[in-house]
């Protein structure tokens, strides 16, 4: 790194877009630190020595003349064991010890002098060690083993290893080549870190959500996108997600969303336990809140800072799922500062690098074999807000190339009250075939099956409707009648599913199983009885209110409850006349 | 605000550098040349040779070149003969009691002919975010006085809920009526009403209709009628946000802050943007409009170790009707529910002309119940919400059908649905109903219904306000139709 002129001056302030002069042996994507506040502001372009750099703060009092001074390093993201059960902001900075008003240069970047319990590695003075071998690690008040890892740019012989005890945050814990390595290391967040080898998608990540799981589901490494005009419980898919996520960290980013919001989940999380653990879910989650009246520019890093994040402890061998909400307002902000700095607008003002941004970021989810030989896993589901319920907005159509489920919002549904209101009709999932066989060797072969004859069902129902909407019920055959009421059975037993309760906020993929063979069972039944016979207005009379509360009245992983309220049901159908 | 300097404050500093002649006037910019030393967004004093004073708010600074927008406009402006100042401060405003009970316009001088407001602290306008992580849970009730609102719709105080409408619609009225009539049991209350883009007709009546509370000095009315320069249209919330802030958090008050119309505010916000020279985004908004909106909605809410609270309804007017319009859209986005008005039911003669069925409070369910308002307070607005999408269904069937082919169930539901209009929606715009008579007057209209239909409600809520229906029940034989599904209201 060249150390050019120390200081160089402002000659340019328009909101965010800040331009500097006189300041050499900086790069692109640099940090330069401008004012007497020290604003930090990533610098996008460098053009015969005048820099281009967006502000992370309010830029208010700035002017042409005031000091910038670089940083010599990127955007960087400081990574350590104080990250689970934090709040941070677009820059990972804590917000916790924060003042009350965010004001520019009230954030500092370095947490509180805290201590961690470090225990060492067995491992000898003078063992050849590679990028990503664990040192030692530090188990937290959660019970959370977060180990520490040779750094990805470090190889060679280990010559001194800290003994147990307490160890300071910047301490140093091992010197590894002639390289200190420390409790915390730093991490420049738009750059991916680095892996042995990408692994195919495999097993679910299972969310406890029937519409997802059963019929869209998304595997451990994959990416799914979830766009939904206001109103369509977008934000409230996502926290369902956040408390019931078969992994072992979660990183919910809050991008340009709301602060009350927040505070609820925040609350929600520190009331629930987790069930593998026993540990308050507040504590396997990191926050990244960027909510919407805070600085426009950090929110275009939070989204990196987080990825940054979860990747780290994917490195330890952990699944991690990342929440993004909403990559709308990550697009608009870069967006306004694309506009800002004069670019050429493509899309409805969106820059024309949308598409490829978008791409590398939803790239960066994956299911891993470490530097350090383990597997490990980052899941990414993007919140989209599209202008006016659009799906056809840029931001939609660009997310939905590059992603392997679609969660599609539907705002009939949700003004229906048919909760979650993710549509069957666009969504869809492309790991379905890896994840049947995942089943398969969980002993429930038939899941693709009943998935597939589920979903028939449900686009049957759905054109049956359109007909009777114009013909009456009265005028469609026997069997089709009977397909309209499967409809409705598997709408409101199976896709309804209630956050507010306790027995159904979470299903266990066994009742969800169960559930689905329940209806598919009562559907078979009904068809039989028509078969021998039975007028299809006195099916529609049968009372199978025990079906649609069924979800409800078993608990969340009463799978075998669920059976015996199917014997129940097909029973008294049997004793119909 | 005044261009006097508060009395009593820090002594006035030397008197800054004034550059004579502009490069370019137009609109609302002034382009000055030759500047040193100015900061962005700093607060800009233009003289005109008239003596006349405007003020300015720095646009951009590159080199030696400001660029300004003059908040009253740049008619008037020779660019040989003005001179502009820069005060090296962002534009702020003094806080204190002394704006209460008295009517400004959106710079923050005074409209009523009383002397200016005076204090020694200040506080810029734009306001700064506050930390996510200190925020507290919006948990208790704003009682609105209006009935629907009220039972269906609670108010939470912390919370930001808008009044979506229609051209012709009495949303002004309703906002209006909100603000003399809302509080909170009893507690410190102060109510600050932004008008944007008012006519003078509309700002002549709203301050009739608030003239007793303001002058109890609980009221600050901020006024910016639809002839006033856009700029300062533009300045108008956010001086009535900071007078807010400061009553709510460095007071102890529970304030509530009306902003009407926002539409209004977005087309100025529009037409700024315009002529700087923007890129457009959708219906030639600037594409930053969901973060200037943010940066006003997200100043309401409740901090952790302080009694006050600000709660926000901004009241917009739908062009065309249009929910996916960007206003109402980019609105729905960041606040929590809405109160829709329709022109249906406003033909039916109700006021206020609320459509219930489209209108959530997705923060109630945290505001109410034992303790808060009472306890069968959540129960009831779930079940009365059912049952309208229930009639809503029969009446369509009926129109379809004929009203002969309706289940006797069915008809009972048209009866309710009446009955829920005329008793518990429809009331005075100067009547303030009471929580208890709210309730009262909901009951009433529930049991309309047979009881077997109260499905959402505990036993021992039905045994304790039920007033039995008025009908004999009909057998269940006839009944093969199901009342629609609970579900929980606040999913976001």
């Amino acid at each position: 790194m060249s150390v050019g002129a120390a200081t160089g001056r402002v000659v340019r302030v328009n909101g965010p877009l800040v331009e500097v002069a006189g300041l050499s042996g900086v790069a692109a994507l640099d940090v330069v630190e401008v004012g007497p506040l020290r604003i930090p502001a990533e610098v996008v372009s460098i053009r015969d020595g005048l820099l281009t750099a967006e502000a992370f703060e309010y830029t208010g009092g700035l002017r042409v003349g005031d000091v910038a001074v670089s940083s010599l390093r990127p955007l960087s993201a400081r990574l350590g064991p104080g990250l689970l059960g934090g709040v941070f902001d677009g820059l990972l900075r804590p917000l916790a010890e924060a003042p009350t008003w965010l004001t520019p240069g009230a954030l500092a970047e370095h947490p509180s002098g805290a201590s961690w319990p470090f225990a060492p590695a067995s491992i000898d003075v003078g063992t050849v060690l590679s990028p990503g071998a664990t040192l030692g690690t530090v188990t937290t008040g959660s019970g959370f083993v977060h180990r520490v890892l040779v750094p990805p740019d470090v190889h060679g012989a280990l010559t001194w290893l800290a003994g147990p005890g307490a160890t300071g945050d910047d301490d140093v814990v091992a010197t590894v080549a002639g390289r200190a390595v420390n409790l915390w290391e730093e991490w420049p967040v738009r750059w991916p870190r680095p892996v042995r080898e990408r692994l195919r998608p495999f097993a679910p990540l299972v969310t406890g959500q029937r519409v997802v799981d059963l019929f869209f589901p998304i595997a451990h490494g994959a990416t799914a996108a979830v766009p939904g005009g206001f109103g369509t419980g977008k934000t409230m898919l996502l926290q369902q997600i956040v408390k019931w996520a078969d992994v072992e960290v979660v990183v919910f980013i809050g991008c340009g969303e709301r602060g009350n919001e927040l505070a609820d989940a925040m609350a929600d999380l520190t009331a629930l336990n987790d069930p593998a653990t026993g540990a308050s879910l507040r504590e396997r989650t990191v926050v990244i809140a960027n909510t919407s009246n805070m600085p426009v520019m950090a929110r275009v890093a939070s989204v990196y800072t987080g990825m940054t994040v979860a990747e780290y402890f994917r490195d330890m061998g952990y699944r991690v799922v990342v929440l993004a909400d909403s990559t709308s307002r990550w697009a608009e902000a870069m967006r306004e500062f694309s506009s800002r700095s004069g670019e050429l607008p493509a899309e409805e003002g969106y820059p024309a690098s949308l598409s490829s941004s978008l791409a590398a970021f939803y790239e960066r989810a994956s299911r891993v074999t470490t530097l350090g030989g383990t597997e490990g896993s980052v899941t990414l589901i993007g919140a989209i807000s599209p202008a006016g319920g659009d799906m056809t907005e840029p931001v939609t159509s660009q997310t939905v190339r590059y992603v392997r489920c679609l969660w599609s919002l539907d705002r009939d549904l949700a003004y229906a009250r048919h909760y979650p209101a993710v549509t069957w009709r666009h969504s869809f999932s492309l790991d379905d075939a890896s994840i049947a066989n995942w089943h398969a060797t969980q002993g429930r072969s038939g899941w693709v099956e009943a998935r597939a004859q589920a979903l028939a069902l449900l686009a049957e129902a759905d054109r049956l409707s359109s007909v009777v909407e114009l013909v009456g019920l009265g005028a469609l055959p026997a069997r089709e009648r009977i397909v309209l009421l499967t409809g409705r059975l598997l709408r409101e037993a199976i896709l309804q599913q209630s956050a507010m309760s306790e027995n159904d906020a979470y299903c266990s993929p066994a009742k969800q199983a169960a559930l689905l063979d329940m209806v598919l069972s009562v559907h078979d039944k009904c068809l039989s009885l028509i078969e021998g016979g039975l007028p299809a207005s006195a099916v529609e009379e049968i009372d199978l209110s025990t079906v649609t509360r069924a979800r409800d009245e078993t608990g969340p992983d009463d799978a075998e409850g669920v059976t015996r309220l199917r014997d129940e049901v097909l029973a008294r159908m049997a004793s119909e006349p | 605000m005044s261009a006097v300097p508060a009395s009593g404050g820090p002594p006035e500093p030397l008197a800054p550098l004034e550059y004579s002649g502009a490069s370019q006037v137009g609109g609302p910019l002034l382009v000055v040349h030759g500047v040193e030393g100015v900061g962005w967004d700093e607060i800009a004093r233009v003289r005109l040779p008239s003596g006349e004073l405007r003020h300015g708010l720095v646009l951009e600074v590159s080199g030696d070149t400001a660029i300004v927008e003059v908040l009253q406009g740049t008619g008037g402006i020779d660019p040989d003969l003005v001179s502009t100042a820069f005060e090296g401060r962002p534009f702020d405003i003094p806080v204190g009691d002394g704006w209460l009970g008295r009517v400004w316009n959106g710079m923050g001088e005074p409209l009523d002919g009383g002397p200016p407001m005076l204090a020694s602290e200040r506080r810029t306008v734009n306001g700064s975010p506050l930390n996510p992580s200190q925020r507290d849970v919006p948990s208790d009730p704003v009682f609105t006085g209006v009935s629907v609102i009220d039972s269906l719709a609670t108010l939470v105080r912390g919370q930001k809920l808008p009044v979506f409408s229609s051209a012709g619609l009495p949303h002004l009225q309703l906002a209006t009526q909100i603000a003399a009539q809302a509080n909170v049991a009893g507690e410190n209350f102060k109510v600050v009403v932004a008008a944007m883009g008012l006519t003078h007709a509309d700002a002549a009546t709203m301050r009739e209709v608030l003239e007793s509370r303001a002058a109890s000095g609980d009221l600050v009315l901020v006024l910016d009628t639809a002839d006033d320069p856009v700029v300062q249209r533009v300045l108008t919330p956010r001086v009535a946000l900071t007078i807010a802030e400061y009553l709510a958090f460095e007071r102890d008050q529970h304030v509530l802050v009306i902003l009407a119309d926002m539409t209004s505010y977005c087309e100025a916000v529009r037409e700024v943007s315009a002529a700087r020279g923007e890129v457009p985004g959708r219906r030639a908004y600037p594409g930053y409009l969901y973060s200037d909106l943010a940066s006003l909605y997200e100043r309401c809410g409740r901090i952790r170790g302080h009694a006050g609270s600000v709660t926000l309804v901004p009241v917009l007017t739908m062009p065309g009707g249009d929910i996916t319009h960007p206003v109402p859209d980019l609105t729905g986005y960041i606040t929590e529910g809405q109160i829709v008005l329709s022109p249906d039911v406003q033909a039916s003669g109700v006021y206020p002309p609320v459509d219930v069925l489209s209108t959530l409070s997705r923060l109630m369910r945290k505001g109410v119940g034992e303790g808060r308002t009472r306890a069968d307070h959540m129960a009831l607005a779930a079940q009365i919400i059912a049952a309208l999408a229930r009639s809503r269904a029969a009446r369509e069937l009926a129109d379809l059908i004929g009203a002969d082919a309706l289940t006797e169930t069915d008809r009972i539901y048209l009866d309710f649905e009446d009955a829920f209009y005329r008793d518990l929606v429809n009331q005075s715009p100067d009547e303030a109903r009471t929580m208890p008579e709210t309730f009262e007057r909901a009951w009433g209209v529930i049991s309309v219904l047979p009881e077997r239909e109260l499905t959402m409600m505990p036993a021992a809520s039905i045994a304790a306000h039920y007033r039995g229906s008025l009908r004999k029940a009909d057998g269940p034989a006839a009944e093969t139709g199901e009342a629609p599904e609970p579900s929980g209201d606040d999913h976001g």
